[in-house]
């Protein structure tokens, strides 16, 4: 392995993540957070669609859609949404075909999910070993 | 048979009664939500209201996919991809016909509820917008007006219902003695279909 980026160059591509969450300053967090732990060799692409347009607490179609086109490298892209409106609005967009081909709704916890899926994606795994690395996180027990 | 101009003053009674109910709908949303439910649907019938003004789409089932893209795109809560699924499954149904049977429209709303009761995964009873959808396109064989009856007996008895989807789920039997601000909006939703259907009576 020579550690080169997935864009334009000979390596596939890789997985984007988008951070889907009521809230603009959570979502930004939480993304610095898993760029943060996923560091050490280039990082799969991450965005962050927090909050309203007008910038309260909700959700904003447009900012997902823009979000997962921004990080679509043509190898998927995961989605983790954190609660309520977040993930009936990434549903009702996959089921309206809104979003970039292979963009798939992620069944994960919030952060650590978001955690688990950036380390795989920079590793190269395909989308679905990115979804199962997410959903993989559920099963971590705290006490 | 019913045309496109029948819809977009459907999509304007609901816009005008959103408007007048905002305040109650918020209020309702207090106790057992996060008191934005007039707010989020006011603007999301102005946004359509804007939209069917500026595009003009000629078709009832066009009517209905712009009204629910735009409820998608603006609404900001869970209520903007749930009843923006409720009109553009029921658009797609009705296709690009430029009239519709009564029969057409009561099938396909019956297919845009289906659709809401798939993206939001709740069950009659859960104390939801399903509590009056439900009701009120069963009863949409008898008359528009006899299916918003029943869609608002459908929200007042929401009333002793534990709720079992979203935020008011988190308040267990907190949630009981509270009518649903969903199944209220629903209730209003068809109230409207009702209001533009006897328009129509009217002006014959």
């Amino acid at each position: 392995m020579t550690g080169g980026h997935g864009d334009g160059g000979t390596l596939p591509a890789l997985v984007g993540v988008v951070l889907v969450s009521h809230s603009a300053p959570v979502a930004e967090s939480v993304a610095e957070l898993a760029r943060g732990l996923a560091a050490g060799g280039p990082v799969a692409p991450v965005a962050a669609a927090g909050g309203t347009a007008a910038g309260g607490l909700g959700t904003s179609a447009e900012r997902v859609v823009a979000a997962a086109r921004e990080v679509d490298r043509g190898a998927g892209v995961a989605l983790i949404a954190d609660l309520g409106s977040s993930v009936l609005t990434v549903k009702a967009l996959l089921l309206e075909d809104e979003l970039p081909p292979d963009a798939r709704l992620v069944d994960a916890p919030f952060v650590e999910g978001a955690v688990a899926a950036l380390v795989a994606a920079s590793a190269g795994a395909p989308l679905a070993q990115v979804a199962e690395a997410a959903a993989e996180a559920y099963a971590y027990r705290k006490v | 048979m019913r045309d496109a101009e029948f819809f977009r003053n459907w999509m304007a009674a609901a816009a005008a009664v959103v408007e007048r109910e905002a305040d109650r709908l918020t209020e309702l949303d207090s106790p057992i939500g996060d008191a934005d439910h007039g707010s989020n649907l006011l603007r999301g019938f102005t946004a359509v209201r804007t939209a069917l003004d500026a595009e003009g789409p000629a078709a009832p089932g066009a009517v209905l996919q712009l009204a629910g893209r735009t409820l998608i795109s603006t609404v900001g809560g869970a209520s903007g991809p749930l009843y923006g699924m409720l009109l553009r499954r029921t658009g797609k149904e009705l296709g690009e016909a430029p009239e519709v049977s009564d029969e057409e429209l009561r099938e396909a709303l019956d297919k845009g509820v289906g659709a809401v009761a798939q993206l939001g995964g709740a069950a009659p009873g859960d104390k939801t917008m399903l509590d009056a959808l439900l009701p009120g396109v069963a009863a949409l064989a008898t008359s528009y007006r006899a299916a918003a009856d029943a869609a608002q007996d459908g929200a007042l008895a929401t009333v002793p219902m534990q709720a079992r989807k979203g935020r008011a789920s988190y308040l267990g039997e907190r949630s009981i003695g509270h009518q649903d601000p969903g199944a209220t909006s629903s209730a209003l939703l068809m109230g409207a279909l009702a209001d533009a259907a006897e328009r129509v009576e009217g002006a014959r």
